[in-house]
């Protein structure tokens, strides 16, 4: 087992990419498809905070990080007040329901 | 093996496994419960790659802000009283293709690139240095998001509002 470095923060990145995608594939329900957006959004970050860590000796990595948090709790919100309004109309959240909008 | 190796696989290993029940379970709220600790986990990762600052937003803004939020939304979406607190899932075999594909490849890129190898310093604080960069460097992207968060705030509370003609 070698020391833990770049490389390993580099594969938990790309594991909660993919769980995270996984989520938003799968799921029925808008709010979970919403919790596998944070968790792709989580991965991200970790990647950009690595690198800036081990690659670029220098801060810039971590300040587009809070901005990601940032546009991130924007995103948040915006969905899930349209989430809510979906439910007002159609009292579900399921999202293959919502299909007013196909042809 | 050092302290570090064995904090980061365990850090490592409750965010995976947070991670997991999040998106396995089939209750919404163990959903939650699994991001909520996911979430933690992350934290504890900023803190091992030296962002102290982060780390602190991520548990402020995640755990405490957009957490909640997505409580709520479950809260308000759900019929609490009935037995309705399951997620179904879609396309099982069609997203484990994908997801199997796009795992497969991250990981084959990250094993080829041949990263130099680095010797990195203790940690430092950071916040200092990130609020200078605010107020210099990154003074238009700050007010940018100011603005973005000001419209999303407006448009979130617009939006939601009960009978939005």
């Amino acid at each position: 087992m070698m020391q833990v470095g770049l490389t390993h923060f580099l594969v938990l990145g790309a594991i909660l990419f993919v769980l995270g995608l996984l989520a938003v594939i799968t799921k029925r329900n808008a709010v979970t498809v919403l919790m596998g957006v944070e968790l792709i959004i989580n991965a991200a970050n970790i990647n950009f905070i690595a690198f800036a860590r081990y690659l670029d000796k220098d801060i810039d990595g971590q300040m587009f990080g809070v901005f990601v948090i940032v546009v991130a709790a924007a995103g948040a919100a915006v969905a899930l007040a349209i989430v809510l309004n979906i439910y007002q109309r159609m009292r579900s959240v399921n999202l293959d329901e919502a299909d007013s909008l196909a042809g | 093996m050092t302290s570090f190796d064995v904090m980061f696989y365990v850090i490592a290993a409750i965010t995976l496994f947070s991670a997991g029940v999040m998106v396995f379970s089939k209750n919404i709220i163990y959903n939650a419960m699994g991001l909520l600790f996911a979430f933690f986990g992350v934290a504890g990762i900023y803190v091992m790659l030296g962002a102290d600052f982060l780390a602190a937003t991520q548990l402020l803004i995640y755990v405490g802000g957009i957490l909640v939020l997505l409580l709520f939304g479950v809260m308000l979406s759900q019929r609490i009283t009935g037995l309705e607190m399951r997620t179904d899932t879609l396309q099982i075999l069609p997203a484990a293709i994908v997801c199997g594909g796009v795992a497969a490849i991250l990981l084959w890129m990250i094993w080829k690139t041949p990263w130099p190898k680095a010797d990195i310093g203790p940690p430092e604080p950071t916040t200092r240095n990130i609020g200078t960069l605010f107020m210099t460097d990154y003074l238009i992207p700050f007010e940018i998001v100011s603005v973005l968060l000001l419209a999303a705030l407006v448009g979130a509370a617009f939006i939601g509002r009960r009978n939005a003609q």
